[in-house]
């Protein structure tokens, strides 16, 4: 069906960049009187061109062809417009008549803006959450940073998909939490397949990941800059939010870079908690891929997600332009 | 008072982490199946767990996978880093750029690409495919430990080497390298862990026919999952509680 | 064509950076045992010239010789030659003993040689009992005798030292500078020497180089380069001077500030435009109406051994320095030796300055 043949020119373009690459290696050796180090790097470069770049380049020539290898922006059209084949069928067999019959297919468009609604919210809890979270925790009077760091991580070593299922135990009609309300007498409630459950579930799992950077920031921080407010006349919570809250927007900005991102495209939690009742984006595209065999569409959706997030994250790093937020933990 | 309420609040944060993880563990001790009747005190899923060839097979893929992938990715991202180091301005700011990319896309994009790569060339997936993603994913998280390290040495470091007769291998392997140790070291755990700990590179870049713990995990949810398989990662979970402690005190030790 | 007493040759060097030229043709030769220093202001080219004979870098044109054999592309673990990095570059992973016994357990030297050797060492810069330390626990002062101890060890031909007192306090750097030069002397080591510090470089230097901007100024013995600058640059940067237009009146006269004074230079030509350099020290005060020419005290500034007079000649200021002060607002005569009026032609922009 697909057609996996490389075109002469994809075998024309690899010739090339190899042969680049070798006139490099030989250029870089000639003039430098022998091996430099940044050839150590070579390896790596190939890999990567071979295992980042090209995937990359194939997502994007899924996204602009159709099943036949041709050329085509039809694919994005079907983001806009699931019916988008069908529609073009009906009204070339009817003509005017036909657009009684059609309608557009929302279903891409609505679980992009409902995944973007539920990485928000998410984003948002966890803020407020870990943002105090993190502030205590690099109190230096409680003295507990670092305990308080490991015992953070330390839930992250379970496997991220059983704890998400242990939450089903919790959450289900006959889990813990509904037979410790019957047992109080109360009625039972409906927790599960639905976005709450979902939502909970991704807070619970991206959380670590806002508290982090949060607290790494603050804990940098120099804390003779709130003594030094305080001399100045600051109460503690003028301190707090003329002072640390400003310094500690770097690490803000990589929390919510860390939550924003996966939260967008987790397809696990939603299909586990929200039970197939709801769907989003990530859920899309893997079904795209893995159920309807539809490369082409698939490939525009991840391409529109990536873009999505490249833009994104470029807004993000104009607020914080030196990367002070640091990476991981 | 205002110190109770922040511990209050930091307990509370904590009751939550840890609530899903108390549930599994317990749940691999009762003795019946059920998720939440408790049927008594009983060892019959950690014993199970030996004799379900599907489970110790997934084990032996996920950990063999992390290990082989932990040892590629730290020596291709130790490598890669020095040389990155020791590139102009320019090339090094592309590099960080090609290495940041795999880290701000999507882990489901990356499968995704990694899986239409495999397709693409005809590569049929399996173990040497997860393998193969799970280097190339743990490569930049390597790179981006050992980088920070050698941009603390003072850069004439590896010329005094040259200077006092080493030859270039000989810098790199007896003084750049343990310089960089303890970056190498992080790098490295990092790696071992998000190789252990992933699912959606893996899922989409395997066969069904080999899967790791997580794959198979998520293939069974919809059955219901085993207690065996909630006995195995509360083992797991203390084997690196362990590994930690012992980390821990070493360090303090050296200290 | 490469004479058998030089040590190290640089013949015709030049060196680009990405299209930026740092060296411009310079030629220099060392001799053995010649202790020589790279002098000049940062981005003169110095450094580059030092990494060049340490083969950290190759020159984008002209020859290394080293005893009269072409090492330009020899990389550094095959030169005869040691360096004493800036901020002394120790391996933070080893101990002093490990770091000093670097290099020679590389040479595969037998052990007990290496633990004979480094206890001389560690002798020679007085730090015998550190051996065990790690490196980061030593002072700056202690890290910079394990730095040289570490180059010197493998006995090297020639040992190359980048600004090695630069980071050190202004007393314990007088005490290195000495310290540096008697071990010179005894080891009869040659020393090739890398500052930005004028005083340094003329206390302990043979030989001292003046660079700036890729060339090389001038070359020569350090009380030649103080009393004869070859042009007002380097007048400007070895001590302070007052530098001064004038034009040639004949052979043996100059005129400047409004007088002409007779001086020792000639073959300039006659009404010929040149630069006058008067060291502050070389003006001599007396009175009013006795000197050459005279003028107002502007200033006095009280600099511990001497005092720093700003006299108004009229068409100048000039810097004076005397033990005698004269009070602020007097008039004083002014009269200069021939022998210390250094007459030089006016700098050129591109000046070519091989000697």
């Amino acid at each position: 069906m697909y057609n996996m043949t490389l075109p002469w020119w994809g075998w024309a373009m690899m010739l090339v960049g190899l042969a680049a690459f070798i006139g490099m290696l030989i250029i870089s050796i000639r003039r430098n009187h022998g091996v430099k180090r940044s050839l150590f790097a070579s390896p790596y470069i190939l890999w990567m061109i071979l295992f980042t770049v090209v995937p990359v380049i194939l997502i994007a020539y899924y996204a602009f062809t159709d099943a036949n290898g041709v050329f085509t922006l039809n694919n994005f059209r079907n983001f806009w417009d699931s019916n988008y084949e069908s529609n073009k069928v009906i009204m070339e067999a009817m003509g005017e008549l036909g657009a009684a019959y059609i309608s557009r297919g929302t279903v891409n468009v609505d679980t992009l803006v409902y995944s973007l609604w539920m990485a928000f919210k998410c984003t948002v809890i966890c803020l407020l959450l870990g943002y105090p979270a993190a502030l205590f925790m690099a109190d230096r009077n409680m003295k507990l940073g670092s305990t308080l760091v490991v015992l953070f991580i330390i839930p992250m070593w379970m496997n991220f998909l059983l704890r998400t299922i242990a939450w089903m135990s919790l959450l289900e009609d006959n889990g813990l939490i509904n037979n410790f309300l019957r047992w109080l007498g109360f009625e039972g409630v409906q927790l599960m397949y639905n976005s709450e459950a979902v939502l909970l579930g991704m807070i619970y799992n991206f959380l670590p990941f806002m508290v982090f950077p949060i607290y790494t920031v603050i804990n940098k921080m120099d804390y003779r800059l709130s003594e030094a407010a305080a001399d100045l006349g600051c109460n503690s919570w003028k301190t707090l939010y003329k002072v640390v809250m400003p310094l500690s927007v770097p690490g803000v900005i990589s929390g919510i870079t860390m939550v924003f991102m996966p939260s967008v495209t987790t397809f696990f939690i939603p299909r586990m908690l929200g039970g197939g009742n709801t769907m989003m984006f990530g859920d899309l595209i893997e079904s795209k891929f893995l159920v309807e065999g539809n490369w082409n569409v698939g490939s525009a959706l991840s391409l529109i997600m990536m873009v999505l997030i490249l833009i994104s994250l470029s807004i993000l790093r104009k607020a914080d332009p030196n990367g002070e937020g640091g990476g991981i933990a | 008072m205002m110190k109770f309420l922040k511990r209050f609040y930091l307990g509370l944060i904590l009751v939550f982490l840890y609530v899903p993880i108390g549930v599994l563990i317990v749940q691999s001790f009762n003795a019946g199946k059920s998720r939440v009747k408790w049927e008594g005190f009983s060892l019959r899923w950690y014993e199970e767990l030996f004799h379900d060839a599907r489970i110790m097979n997934a084990l032996y893929v996920t950990v063999s996978i992390a290990l082989l992938a932990m040892i590629a990715a730290t020596i291709l991202g130790t490598l890669a880093a020095i040389g990155i180091y020791s590139m102009k301005k320019r090339p090094q700011a592309l590099m960080m750029t090609l290495t940041n990319l795999p880290n701000t896309m999507p882990d489901i994009v990356t499968g995704i690409s990694l899986m239409l790569l495999f397709l693409f060339t005809k590569v049929e997936r399996g173990y040497i495919t997860m393998l193969l993603a799970h280097i190339a994913f743990d490569t930049p998280y390597v790179i981006l430990s050992v980088l920070p390290k050698l941009k603390q040495m003072n850069k004439h470091t590896y010329e005094a080497a040259l200077d006092l007769g080493a030859t270039p291998a000989y810098a790199i392997t007896h003084v750049i390298i343990p310089e960089c140790k303890q970056g190498i070291i992080t790098g490295a755990m990092l790696a071992f862990t998000l190789s252990i700990d992933d699912f959606t590179i893996s899922y989409f870049t395997t066969s069904p026919l080999i899967q790791n713990l997580s794959t198979l995990i998520y293939s069974a949810a919809r059955k219901g999952i085993e207690p065996s398989l909630n006995a195995l990662s509360a083992l797991m979970f203390i084997a690196l509680l362990i590994l930690l402690l012992i980390v821990n005190h070493r360090t303090a030790e050296s200290k | 064509m490469i004479e058998q007493e030089h040590l190290i040759d640089l013949k015709n060097i030049s060196k680009d950076f990405d299209g930026t030229t740092v060296l411009k043709n310079i030629n220099l030769y060392v001799r053995k045992k010649e202790f020589v220093t790279l002098l000049g202001p940062s981005g003169c080219g110095k450094t580059t010239t030092l990494r060049i004979i340490g083969g950290f870098e190759y020159p984008s044109e002209g020859t290394v010789y080293f005893e009269g054999k072409d090492i330009t592309n020899l990389p550094p673990y095959k030169r005869r030659v040691n360096t004493v990095f800036q901020k002394y570059a120790l391996f933070p992973h080893l101990n002093v003993r490990d770091n000093i016994a670097f290099g020679l357990k590389i040479a595969k030297v037998p052990r007990d040689e290496i633990n004979k050797r480094v206890d001389r060492m560690l002798d020679l810069v007085n730090l015998s009992g550190y051996g065990k330390r790690k490196v980061d626990q030593l002072s700056g002062g202690q890290q910079q005798r394990i730095a040289i101890a570490r180059a010197l060890v493998n006995e090297p031909e020639v040992l190359l030292l980048d600004e090695p007192l630069g980071a050190l306090d202004l007393k314990l750097r007088k005490e290195m500078q000495l310290e540096l030069k008697s071990m010179q002397q005894r080891l009869g080591i040659t020393f090739i020497y890398v500052t930005h510090d004028q005083e340094e470089a003329l206390t302990m230097s043979d030989t001292v180089v003046v660079m700036r901007d890729g060339h090389i100024l001038q070359i020569g013995d350090p009380k030649r380069i103080y009393d004869e600058p070859a042009n007002a640059f380097v007048a400007d940067f070895i001590g302070e001077s007052n530098i001064m237009r004038g034009i040639m009146v004949r052979d043996e006269l100059v005129h400047f500030s409004g007088y002409d004074f007779p001086c020792v230079d000639s073959g300039f030509g006659e009404g010929v435009p040149v630069d006058v350099v008067v060291r502050p020290e070389d003006i001599m005060l007396v009175g009013e109406d006795i000197g050459q020419i005279s003028g107002v005290v502007k200033s006095v500034l009280f600099k511990g051994v001497h005092y720093e007079m700003m006299i108004d000649v009229g068409e100048t200021t000039l810097k004076v320095h005397s033990t005698v002060m004269q009070p602020q607002g007097s008039r004083v005569g002014i009269n200069i030796v021939p022998y210390n009026i250094h007459i030089m032609k006016p700098m050129v922009k591109e000046a070519s300055a091989n000697v």
